[in-house]
Parts: structure tokens; C-alpha cells; sequence
């Protein structure tokens, strides 16, 4: 059984966010040096703020400054910070208690070791030298002993406040298609197309998923299709896609392969796109060292009959 | 036992619009299930359960969103679901949230759908760079447009009636506040001299991207008796699934979407859907899908579709009208565009439906798909409760 395949999928995008009111006014804040909650109507003050009283759902929007000095209420000592974490050097994860605030912060707390840390130790906020309306504006906490600060008396309005964020998102994936889909890679690579027959309804499928989605039995049993087909359908498409170096217009057909059940997709190249008609004859066109066809084009057969291919569209 | 009835006595929507650059994702949701709570005359405290549904996480990158909605929607110390369908999850969240009321699990119970598109890339979500897989080579459009083609073979429509379906959604978009899209300038001219972006689809037989949510509150036999305002009553409701790909499936008419509305209209007592139904909302993304459709649900014979929609059937004034709110063409927050048909369903057969409405709507068919062709939920609500 040929190898497996494996590579690395990455995920990354940068996100945009609407703040809405109170996050606008925490986040500028930040900017500003100055940490705002909110208050609700039972007294207590929120921080980080919330826009609704998670006790009685109401809407809140009194905002109220807080210390930039507090009290860690609980901790976890982190080893080996990881790419994109607020400090470089092993830290603590923290929940702090600003003074002023009911609520704690999550952040991060330098320290030389896990023995310097203890939960009812006080901490103040490192600013960041650079601020730009994000929670990263607070570089860390850092171990603090004099007397606690003391909270502005900050409104909350500001000029020129923070409307929006970019969130950027990563996510690192290994991907593996699986036995059945680099079976197929793998004949690919000697410009064969090799699908698999489902044993219960005998239907081949390409790319095989080694198992057939309507009878839910697994497949084995190799089948080798085309190199020929008929275009089942298409459209032409007249939209330039980002990323892909394809002259418009071209015709995006489904194509399906002499012995396959179902149709794949593929680009319609050799004949002028207004040409292009349900029931052409194509095979496929290889590049040099390319994984899949560049595109198909006409055999110059007749074209096959609608009732031949009808159930493949 | 039999089941509880279930009532719609409170629809909120947002206006939609291209993007909401004033509130998060939390100010969203709360504006639409204010709106729900006022129409039902409610408060938070009176809902029991909430049930929330919204298209991939990918899309806004919010991973489960609905853990930092709970407050924003009242749900806290409150069972709090959350539902995936892709596309038709707008119906499968109020599908859900009916069945929680249906099995007295609940009396009360708020359903919710959104997206923010502005603050997503739904393109990007759905076509990430899978190793060793070739690139779609077309876009969104791209992937249905073939379709397109196979029902216009199919079926011998001609070309124009895209075009008709794409004119008459958008007029009846202004008739509705909270559509998206308000083109007070459209003709058929206009429709027809679009862009064709992916032949036989044009620029203008595309929905928008839009950001908005939509909520009901759904409600037992006693809470309807209570609700300020007529009620709508839930006849039917069913989803169906079926593999995005299989050897024979029917992109143009899927089996899971006549399973399913054949079991809507079996529990509704629908013998004939085209003469005991009186309006549909149905879920459209492209013009062309209303032909579809509309023979995938029953109303028309197969291939026969188009003749409804070019003899007029179901324009705002006709025998059988679709979209009365203007439909997916004219407003696609992705998540919510499901429960914006079943909502908009239920306002129908309520008398709520302001200048869309249609007179004495008694029976309205909510439909909604995703996926690949692949999801299917819809519920028929009727101005009268359930026989039985």
C-alpha cells in the first residue's frame, strides 16, 4: 500500500471587529493608560467590561475607571510561551483584581519563577510603549508592593475613540486526505485517474473517500476511469478569482470520466469558451510536474448523447 | 401524548445592511431579540431556553460565539443551544427550538440567527488551502451556476426567467423596512444589462452579503392564549440531509428536499401544495433556485417551474406568491437568511407583514437550504392551530 500523505495546513486571517460602545471606550482607554469597567445596577463594576449584566441581561454603559494596581486571585505558571503570547520568557497566566473592580482580568504576570507567584499577591499593569486600543496596550503585570493606586475619575469619552480591531487568527493544522485520496494522489503522479467501487450499489467513485456516502460501506476495489469524459454541464466564468492565473472568460465544466459515477470539476481549455456545450468529448492536458490536469480539451469525438451522461450532471 | 402546539407570538429583525460598523456581534443579537421580546410583549425573564444558530464559525472567526452571547441574549442560569446546518441553519435553529416546545421540555423559548458579513470572509472560510487538493476554480457563483444550466436543459426554461425572479424580489425588498437591498431604481432592463459573472448567472441574480439577525419567540398553547397579538401556529416542520456529493445525486431537485417538505405536508394535512399553501418563503441565493425549487417542493410539476414564474404566479400580487420580503436576492446575512424565511413566514399568516403582506395568508411555507444542496428545513405555519 502506497505511503499516506501528510503536509501542513495553515489557517490565517485577519479578522475585523465592530467594538460597539463599551469595548470602544475599554479598548481606547488602554491607549489612553487608563482601565475602565463598567458599573451595573446592583453596584458591582465589571472588568474587563461587558455591554450586558450577565445577572440581569440588562444593557450597561456606565463606565468607571479602576486602578491600574491589583490583587492576582488565581494563577497557572506557563513553561513555554508559544508564538504570538504576550511575553517570550516563562510567565504566569493570571486573573487579576484591579482595585475598584469586582471582577478579574486575564493576564499575563512577569515573574522570575513559579515560586515568585501567589494567588493575593498585588501586581500593577506595565503599560506597552507602544499603545494602540488593544489588550496588549497592558504589556504584563509585574509584582507590586507599595500602596495600591489610585483609579481617575475618566468618563469614558474620548477623542477620536477606537471603533473597530483587526483580530488577525492562526490555526496550524496536519492534514492527511487518508488512504483512499493518496492512493489517487499517488496515481496522479503517473497521470492515471484511479477511483474506487463502492462493493454494496458497484458505483465508482473519483477521488474515492474510501467509503461510498450512500451505502456507508468502506471501498477497496481500485478502478481505473477515463482519461476520457463529457462535459455533463458548466458555466463560463467571467469574474477574475484572486489567487488563480486564469484568463477570463473560461468555462468551468463538470466533467465525468468514462467509468466514473459521478463528475469532477475542471477547466475547458483548446476550444473557444462560447463553444463549449453539454455533452463534449474532452481528455486532459498535463503540465510538467503538475499534480492534477492544466485543463481539458475536445477530443473531437461526436458529442455524447444527453441520455448517456443525464444522471451525472 | 400529542405533541404541544407551538406558536410564533414575537419576530424581531435588524435592517439589514452591508455593514454595522456600530455594534459587535453582541449589540447585533440583542437588537433583533429585543424587537422579538417587545412583539411578544415579553421580558427576558419569561423565556425558559434560548436556541441560537449561525453559519461556520470560520466566517466571522468567533469560535462558538454563542458562549459570549449568553449574556447579551439573557441566557444565563437558561439552557443555551447552539446549531450548525450551514445555510439552512436559520430553519434548523427555529426547528429546534419548536421540538424543545413541542416535547413540553419548555414553554418558552427565543430562537436566534445572525451573521455579521462585514466582520467574516465567507469565501475565504469555505474554500481554505487544502493540501494536495485542487483549488475551486470558480467561486461561490461558480459552484451553482452548472446547476443552473442542467435545470434550464432540463426543464427547457428560457433564459430570461432568472431575470424575472431576480426583478420581482427586488421590488418586493421595498416594500419591506428591513431588507438589505432598497434599489428604488430597478427595471427588468437593468436586471438583464448586469454582468453575467458565471454564464448563466448575472450580477444582478446574486444575493448580497449583509449583516443581521433575526429572532422569534416561540411559545406553548398557554403563552399563545397570553401573546398580545394573533399567533402563528406551526402545522409541519422537518429537516433532511443528504452528502454533499454521492453517485446520482439530483443538484437540480434533491431527494432530501422532497423527503422533506413531503413530511411537512403530511403532518400539515397538505394533500396539494399549490392549491392549500398560500404564499412561500423560500430560500433563493440565486434567481434561478425559485424555478428549482418550487418544483423540488411540489408546486409545480417537474420542469414546469418556470411557467409559474413567467406567467406572473409569484409576484406580490399573484396566485402563489415567493419572496414577499424581497427573499435572499435582496438580504443574505448567511446564518439568519434560514429563520428570516420561517420568520417572515409567520408574519404572513399573523397579519404582521406590513406593505408585503398578503391578504389572508392563511398557510405560508418557511423553506431553507446549505451546504452543497445538502440541509433542508422547513416549517408551514397557518393563521389557525393544529387540528387535533
Amino acid at each position: 500500500m502506497p505511503e499516506v500523505l501528510k503536509a501542513p495546513l495553515v489557517v490565517e486571517f485577519p479578522f475585523t471587529r465592530s467594538l460597539g460602545p463599551v469595548q470602544s471606550a475599554f479598548l481606547t482607554g488602554l491607549r489612553e493608560r487608563v482601565v475602565l469597567g463598567v458599573r451595573t445596577t446592583d453596584g458591582r463594576t465589571l472588568v474587563p467590561p461587558v455591554e450586558y449584566d450577565p445577572r440581569t441581561a440588562e444593557e450597561i454603559h456606565d463606565l468607571v475607571e479602576v486602578a491600574p494596581t491589583g490583587t492576582v486571585t488565581t494563577w497557572a505558571w506557563n513553561h513555554e510561551p508559544r508564538r504570538g503570547q504576550p511575553l517570550d520568557t516563562p510567565f504566569a497566566w493570571v486573573l487579576v483584581r484591579l482595585d475598584g473592580a469586582d471582577t478579574a482580568l486575564l493576564h499575563a504576570l512577569a515573574a522570575p519563577g513559579p515560586d515568585a507567584v501567589h494567588t493575593g499577591m498585588r501586581v500593577r499593569v506595565r503599560w506597552a510603549g507602544e499603545r494602540t486600543g488593544a489588550i496588549t496596550d497592558i504589556a504584563c503585570f509585574e509584582p507590586y508592593d507599595a500602596e495600591p493606586g489610585q483609579p481617575g475619575n475618566h468618563s469614558g469619552e474620548f477623542t477620536e475613540p477606537l471603533t473597530g480591531i483587526v483580530a488577525p487568527a492562526r490555526l496550524d493544522y496536519t492534514y492527511s486526505p487518508g488512504r483512499a485520496q493518496s492512493a489517487y494522489i499517488h496515481a496522479l503522479s503517473e497521470q492515471r485517474t484511479v477511483g474506487e467501487r463502492c462493493p454494496s450499489c458497484r458505483k465508482v467513485y473519483v477521488p474515492p473517500r474510501g467509503a461510498c456516502p450512500t451505502c456507508g460501506v468502506a471501498t477497496a476495489e481500485q478502478v481505473e476511469v477515463g482519461p476520457r469524459g463529457t462535459v455533463t454541464t458548466f458555466c463560463i466564468v467571467n469574474i477574475k478569482a484572486r489567487n488563480l492565473d486564469i484568463e477570463v472568460p473560461y468555462v468551468y465544466a463538470h466533467i465525468a470520466l468514462d467509468g466514473a459515477d459521478l463528475a469532477l470539476h475542471a477547466r475547458i481549455g483548446g476550444i473557444p469558451y462560447d463553444q463549449v456545450r453539454m455533452g463534449l468529448r474532452v481528455e486532459p492536458v498535463w503540465t510538467e510536474g503538475a499534480r492534477y490536469p492544466d485543463h481539458y480539451r475536445p477530443t473531437g469525438e461526436p458529442d455524447a448523447d444527453y441520455d448517456t451522461y443525464k444522471e451525472l450532471l | 401524548m400529542s405533541k404541544e402546539p407551538v406558536a410564533v407570538v414575537g419576530v424581531g429583525q435588524t435592517k439589514h445592511v452591508a455593514a454595522r460598523r456600530d455594534v459587535s456581534i453582541a449589540g447585533l443579537v440583542r437588537e433583533a431579540a429585543r424587537r422579538a421580546l417587545d412583539d411578544a410583549e415579553l421580558t427576558w425573564a419569561d423565556i425558559d431556553a434560548v436556541v441560537i444558530g449561525k453559519a461556520p464559525d470560520f466566517f466571522e472567526g468567533v469560535m462558538m460565539p454563542e458562549l459570549y452571547l449568553a449574556d447579551a441574549l439573557g441566557a444565563v442560569g437558561k439552557p443555551m443551544l447552539r446549531v450548525h446546518t450551514a445555510g439552512s441553519v436559520g430553519g434548523s435553529t427555529a426547528l429546534v427550538a419548536a421540538n424543545l416546545v413541542a416535547a413540553r421540555v419548555h414553554g418558552t423559548v427565543l430562537t436566534l440567527a445572525f451573521e455579521k458579513q462585514s466582520e467574516s470572509n465567507a469565501m475565504w472560510g469555505l474554500s481554505l488551502p487544502i493540501p494536495f487538493q485542487q483549488p475551486l476554480l470558480a467561486g461561490a457563483g461558480g459552484f451553482f451556476a452548472p446547476h443552473v444550466r442542467a435545470y434550464m436543459r432540463r426543464s427547457g426554461a428560457p433564459d430570461t426567467i432568472g431575470s424575472l425572479v431576480a426583478y420581482k424580489d427586488r421590488r418586493n425588498a421595498l416594500k419591506n423596512p428591513y431588507a438589505h437591498l432598497h434599489e428604488h431604481d430597478i427595471t427588468l432592463e437593468k436586471v438583464q444589462a448586469s454582468p453575467m459573472l458565471w454564464d448563466p448567472i448575472r450580477y444582478s441574480e446574486t444575493c448580497p452579503s449583509s449583516d443581521g439577525a433575526c429572532a422569534m419567540v416561540l411559545t406553548d398553547r398557554a403563552g399563545a392564549g397570553r401573546a398580545p397579538r394573533p399567533p402563528a401556529w406551526m402545522l409541519g416542520g422537518a429537516m433532511r440531509s443528504e452528502p454533499t456529493l454521492f453517485a446520482g445525486k439530483d443538484f437540480v431537485s434533491p431527494q432530501a428536499g422532497k423527503d422533506c417538505a413531503a413530511d411537512v405536508y403530511r403532518q400539515a394535512g397538505i394533500a396539494d401544495p399549490r392549491r392549500d399553501i398560500d404564499a412561500v418563503e423560500m430560500y433563493v441565493p440565486f434567481s434561478w433556485y425559485e424555478p428549482m425549487w418550487l418544483e423540488n417542493l411540489g408546486f409545480a410539476e417537474e420542469g414546469g417551474g418556470w411557467k409559474l414564474t413567467e406567467a406572473g404566479v409569484t409576484e406580490l400580487d399573484g396566485d402563489l406568491p415567493v419572496n414577499m420580503s424581497g427573499g435572499v436576492l435582496s438580504t443574505n446575512p448567511i446564518g439568519a437568511s434560514g429563520m428570516i424565511r420561517f420568520a417572515e413566514a409567520a408574519l404572513q399568516v399573523r397579519g404582521q407583514a406590513g406593505e408585503h403582506q398578503v391578504d389572508g395568508a392563511r398557510r405560508v411555507l418557511g423553506h431553507a437550504y446549505g451546504g452543497g444542496s445538502q440541509f433542508f428545513s422547513m416549517w408551514l405555519v397557518g393563521a389557525r392551530p393544529p387540528q387535533s
